[in-house]
């Protein structure tokens, strides 16, 4: 058995909509971390065969009327909702988690910074779950740190939201996100979204490398679907 | 026909934007204690009959022009 076979490399779809700025970052995160990480433009209407889809962040559609209430309709959003329908597995970062709270596939929404002011710094952040396919490298209770930058980025849960949906909390609440909510998950634990961007936390040299506990678990999540399904 | 669209954050929801105008309005001497901002939406309508052209304005506020969890909306639909 050669290592490749041992270990292939999953393939990971990462969206591109109009005004998507992340998503090159999240291809190049990928790739690092051993994944086949590709484009798909938002107006394709079928997803390519992959084990994984990233929502990458940026400002779609120029976060006009509601961030990422324009790009829930996009034709590639619609197969995003079949793929997790499916069980697909799904990450939403920034805008990527904006675009899947107004689409329905997460709980909440996420609301103009309390202070008014763009936040663009190193957070940490508490570990809630480490049981999910997104952050099974991860330990729960411990601190990690990734960057956030974004304007909108204050966490409103619906009143029914199920603590254990709580994926990640804010040490030091950067934007006056409800609970400190960082990042939650929908209820089978397939879907997740974040505000800070584990892909821009990959290389030491970049302030942490944090990120990729996160990423790297969707990788190895990922790649044991491609062995499950051989 | 037309239709004007009010969108309002929902009564409770902090709102930061409505915090800071009401703090500018205060410094100019305005006697003011509450500022909420919304938006509002004007749509010019195909439809002629307005109770047509008011179920199909619900419609867009429900699909998008508001976020249910959030915002609230009301309709005027002006002939």
């Amino acid at each position: 058995m050669t290592a490749t076979a041992r270990a292939p490399r999953p393939a990971i779809a990462v969206l591109t909509f109009p005004g998507s700025n992340d998503d090159r970052d999240a291809v190049h995160a990928f790739d690092l971390l051993g994944a086949d990480a590709r484009l798909i433009w938002h107006a394709e209407e079928e997803l390519p065969p992959v084990d994984a889809v990233v929502l990458p962040g940026g400002f779609s559609y120029g976060d006009h009327l509601r961030c990422g209430a324009i790009a829930r309709f996009s034709p590639a959003t619609a197969a995003v909702r079949e793929f997790a329908d499916a069980g697909g597995l799904v990450l939403g970062i920034c805008n990527g988690f904006q675009i899947l709270c107004e689409a329905g596939l997460l709980p909440g929404a996420l609301l103009r910074n309390e202070s008014l002011r763009f936040v663009c710094r190193d957070v940490p952040l508490t570990v809630e779950r480490d049981d999910l396919p997104f952050t099974a490298r991860c330990t729960a209770g411990r601190r990690i740190v990734l960057p956030v930058k974004h304007g909108d980025g204050r966490y409103l849960p619906p009143p029914d939201l199920d603590p254990a949906q709580v994926v990640l909390r804010y040490v030091d609440n950067p934007n006056g996100s409800i609970g400190d909510i960082a990042g939650v998950c929908n209820w089978a634990g397939n879907v997740m979204g974040l505000m800070p961007h584990p892909e821009h936390a990959v290389d030491p040299l970049l302030g942490s490398d944090d990120g990729a506990l996160l990423l790297a678990s969707l990788v190895d999540a990922a790649r044991e679907r491609v062995l499950a399904a051989i | 026909m037309r239709a004007t669209v009010s969108v309002r954050p929902k009564p409770g929801i902090l709102d930061p934007q409505g915090e800071a105008v009401c703090g500018s309005l205060q410094h100019l001497g305005f006697d003011v204690t509450e500022t909420r901002v919304g938006r509002l939406v004007e749509l010019e309508l195909a439809a002629t009959d307005a109770e047509v052209a008011r179920q199909e304005v619900e419609r867009m506020c429900e699909q998008l022009l508001a976020n249910p969890l959030i915002e609230t909306f009301e309709i005027e639909i002006v002939p």
